[in-house]
């Protein structure tokens, strides 16, 4: 590790415009997960409520397809993992009966593929060994790769996030209050898990996710909140379908901006701790979702988007200061295991059925969680 | 002029040292270049000498005991959370090494808080960027619950609690709120600026973060006690002079005697030299007393409101005469506050600490105000209880709610460059 110095402004701004522009160079891929080019083959997965039969355990090295059949009861998602569940690919949102591929680059390594019926949990792991001559990449690449990697998470949720929240918003049109709140937090979830990405373009995230007050004079309450107030405090979709077709439009477009976005990796570093930060100041005051209480599932969210980004930068990390590695990994387990007692079937306990020791208990966690994460930032930066 | 050096063996694997001492060398050697100025210095502050409001860190007792009383406190009484004690060492070690810093008026770490890299987190907060040393001690205790919580013995240390580390009993005329009583740890920021004093606690819980979560805190804002010769009696929120025949630090034998812990006491293999701290957060029913005559006022307390005089004498620091008489009764009533917390008549003394407190008001109108009681003594049971229950009959009580408790054990002064916080206790 070399002597840390210090950086001036002006060097750093230079430096993560090389990065960006090598990161942007890439091929962004196709699909949902990392294409370098054409597929060898189709590895057959048959996800079920409690299998995931994937055909092959042994790959060579190279671009993959798996074509996933969801032959449970469950929504459920496929995943391929790299160490530390840095994820190589994923599809998400595979309802019964319904086939999806995806498209993965796999270099030689240890991997793990997993099914999330009920898309909870760590999932039905397997092992999957990729063989093959195992790139060595330069610092500047394994940066490079980690803006790809993370691109392609994010593209992972917003195919996600749009279709749930155009199910959300066709169970307001259609007067379905119930179906409509059971579809809200789970809307949500894609949204919260990629946020740092949405904020970038600008008045669109007060749009879709502002709160009742945050308004400038003269604008509407518009978006999720909105509706949400109708939902749980009026009991009712009435008048909610103009707000509906806006969201959904906002959505779609927020999404398709995201698309074409890649975050350079220090952006990735300050988004980690952004949505950790979003938990402490949103989620553990139980004032994001003040309506509904469907906290704990943009605090699940929150949490997983911010591993996301972490785990891009895993492989330049573990190089960079191992130490801070092992140390995110253990913290995000504390935090994971602390929020896991409040599982509640396929969601979470609301926000006013945890006691003020339960908060504190979560707090805690997230609170040291984001001291680790806030050096990540350095770390990238000193390269 | 030196960088003080990490303890040895206090490379943890955790990152507790990523804010006050680990890194490379170089990192070291640029903190001993910007840290020996200290943080007035370098903000360009009026160049007066800046070691004259520093209180010296090491030494047999910790600082803030005896050290004359400075005029604001922070204090704040922590859990520890994680299970292991080689991270609870650990962070005792990285606040020794900040604390020394601070009290030197340098940053918390070697970094500062605007010398480090631009896209980490400073290893200082900022506030206290231009302000001086502010006579800064940062006192630090251990609670019964450290040793043993539920029955469980936590980090191996069960049979390291001295006897008379227990759980305070209950008294007469107290609403004890468990959220603001008790903790594992605590440590008490003195200060005459303020800010200073608030730095110094937020810096120590950042560096606690994963280890220790705050459990309480209380903010005091000005001394009621004077605890050497040299200084004026103070106030308190009641108006009158409080702590006019404390213990003094110019009286060694009597601190001696009933401050510190000496050898052969339960617990002198680590705490010798150390003392045990008492904190009780008393409420005054400030509208009520305020509404009291003056005669009731002094009758109760014991002492002339204006001089501090004892009743029946004349200045303050006239001897206090129990045996005198005014119109067939005694001078000092036999349910003043003076009558039965005086040592002639308590048989014990403390050495006592407190600060005054505002909290702001209490949803009725009223100030939710008091006094901060602090008190050292070499052993609780023979110190502040023994006191406390002979004021059952208190005629303050009246006036007065304590509604916190907490008992801690101070470990004794860190020694050198070496040393930390509680090393004699941890290292067997």
């Amino acid at each position: 590790m070399s002597a840390r110095s210090r950086r001036t402004p002006v060097l750093a701004a230079g430096l993560l415009a090389a990065l960006t522009t090598a990161a942007c160079g890439g091929d962004p891929g196709t699909g949902e997960g990392a294409s370098g080019g054409a597929a060898a083959d189709t590895v057959t997965v048959a996800a079920s409520d409690d299998a995931c039969q994937v055909a092959e355990s042994e790959l060579a090295a190279g671009t993959h397809s798996f074509a996933v059949t969801n032959d449970g009861s469950q929504v459920t998602e496929f995943y391929v993992y790299a160490e530390g569940d840095r994820v190589m690919g994923e599809v998400e949102n595979i309802a019964p009966g319904v086939t999806r591929e995806l498209l993965v680059e796999l270099p030689a390594g240890d991997y793990e593929t997993a099914c999330k019926p009920g898309m909870v949990g760590d999932g039905l792991r397997n092992a999957l060994t990729v063989t093959g001559e195992a790139a060595q990449l330069s610092e500047d690449e394994t940066l490079a790769q980690a803006a790809t990697d993370y691109q392609r998470y994010v593209r992972s949720q917003t195919a996600a996030l749009t279709e749930q929240t155009a199910a959300f918003v066709d169970a307001v049109k259609a007067g379905d209050v119930e179906g409509a709140k059971a579809l809200f937090p789970v809307a949500r979830t894609y949204w919260e898990r990629i946020e740092p990405v949405a904020e970038v373009f600008g008045d669109l995230d007060p749009r879709i996710d502002g709160r009742e007050g945050d308004q400038a004079e003269g604008e509407d309450f518009t978006g999720y909140h909105r509706i949400e107030q109708a939902l749980w405090v009026g009991g009712t979709t009435a008048d909610m379908a103009p707000y509906a077709d806006q969201l959904l439009a906002d959505v779609q477009e927020v999404v398709s901006l995201a698309d074409q976005t890649t975050l350079d990796p220090l952006q990735l570093a300050n988004g980690a701790k952004a949505l950790l930060d979003e938990i402490a100041t949103g989620k553990i005051t139980g004032e994001e979702d003040r309506y509904s209480h469907t906290d704990l599932w943009d605090f699940a969210a929150n949490l997983e988007g911010s591993e996301a980004a972490v785990q891009a930068l895993r492989p330049y990390l573990e190089e960079a200061d191992p130490e801070l590695v092992a140390e995110i990994d253990e913290r995000f387990a504390a935090t994971e295991a602390e929020l896991e007692q409040y599982r509640s079937g396929d969601g979470w306990l609301l926000y006013d059925q945890l006691t003020q020791e339960q908060l504190r208990g979560l707090s805690d966690s997230v609170t040291a969680l984001t001291e680790s994460v806030s050096r990540v930032a350095a770390v990238v930066a000193d390269r | 002029m030196s960088e003080p050096t990490s303890p040895a063996g206090g490379l943890s694997r955790r990152r507790l040292f990523g804010l006050v001492g680990a890194g490379t060398a170089g990192v070291l050697a640029a903190g001993a270049a910007g840290g020996a100025l200290g943080r007035a210095t370098v903000a360009g502050a009026p160049a007066s000498d800046p070691a004259d409001d520093v209180v010296e860190f090491t030494g047999r007792h910790q600082a803030g005991i005896v050290t004359p009383a400075q005029d604001r406190l922070h204090f704040v009484a922590l859990d520890v959370t994680t299970d292991s004690r080689e991270e609870l060492v650990a962070m005792l070690q990285a606040w020794t090494a900040a604390a020394r810093r601070m009290t030197a008026g340098q940053d918390a770490g070697p970094l500062g808080a605007v010398g480090g890299e631009q896209f980490a987190p400073p290893d200082d907060t900022g506030e206290a960027l231009g302000l001086s040393a502010s006579r800064l001690t940062l006192t630090v205790g251990f609670g019964p619950t450290l040793f043993t919580a539920d029955g469980r013995d936590r980090f191996g240390l069960a049979d390291r609690r001295p006897e008379p580390l227990a759980e305070l009993p209950s008294f007469a005329n107290e609403t004890i709120d468990p959220a603001i009583s008790g903790g594992d740890l605590c440590i008490q920021a003195c200060a005459d600026d303020p800010q200073v004093a608030v730095h110094a606690v937020r810096n120590l819980v950042r560096i606690g973060a994963g280890v220790v979560t705050v459990r309480w805190s209380q903010l005091g804002f000005g001394r009621t006690s004077s605890t050497t010769t040299a200084q004026a009696t103070p106030r308190n929120l009641m108006g009158f002079k409080d702590g006019t025949d404390n213990l003094k630090a110019e009286n060694a034998g009597a601190l001696d005697r009933f401050v510190w812990v000496a050898d052969g006491d339960s617990g002198s293999d680590w705490l010798a030299g150390g003392s045990y701290l008492v904190t009780r957060r008393i409420r005054m029913h400030i509208e009520v007393w305020d509404s009291s005559t003056l005669d009731e006022q002094e009758q109760t307390i014991g002492r002339t409101k204006g001089a501090g005089a004892p009743l029946g004498q004349r200045e303050e620091f006239d001897p206090v005469g129990f045996t005198a008489r005014v119109d067939g009764g005694f001078a000092i009533p036999e349910t003043s506050h003076v009558f039965l917390a005086h040592p002639t008549n308590s048989g014990t003394a403390i050495l006592r600490r407190g600060y005054s407190f505002v909290d702001g008001s209490d949803g009725l109108g009223r100030l939710d105000a008091g006094l901060f009681f602090i008190a050292f003594q070499r052993d609780p049971e023979t110190g502040f209880v023994q006191i406390q229950r002979n004021l059952r009959l208190d005629t303050l009580n009246e006036y007065i709610r304590h509604t916190s408790s907490a008992v801690f054990a101070c470990p004794p002064g860190v020694r050198d460059d070496a040393d930390w916080w509680g090393r004699a206790l941890f290292e067997v």
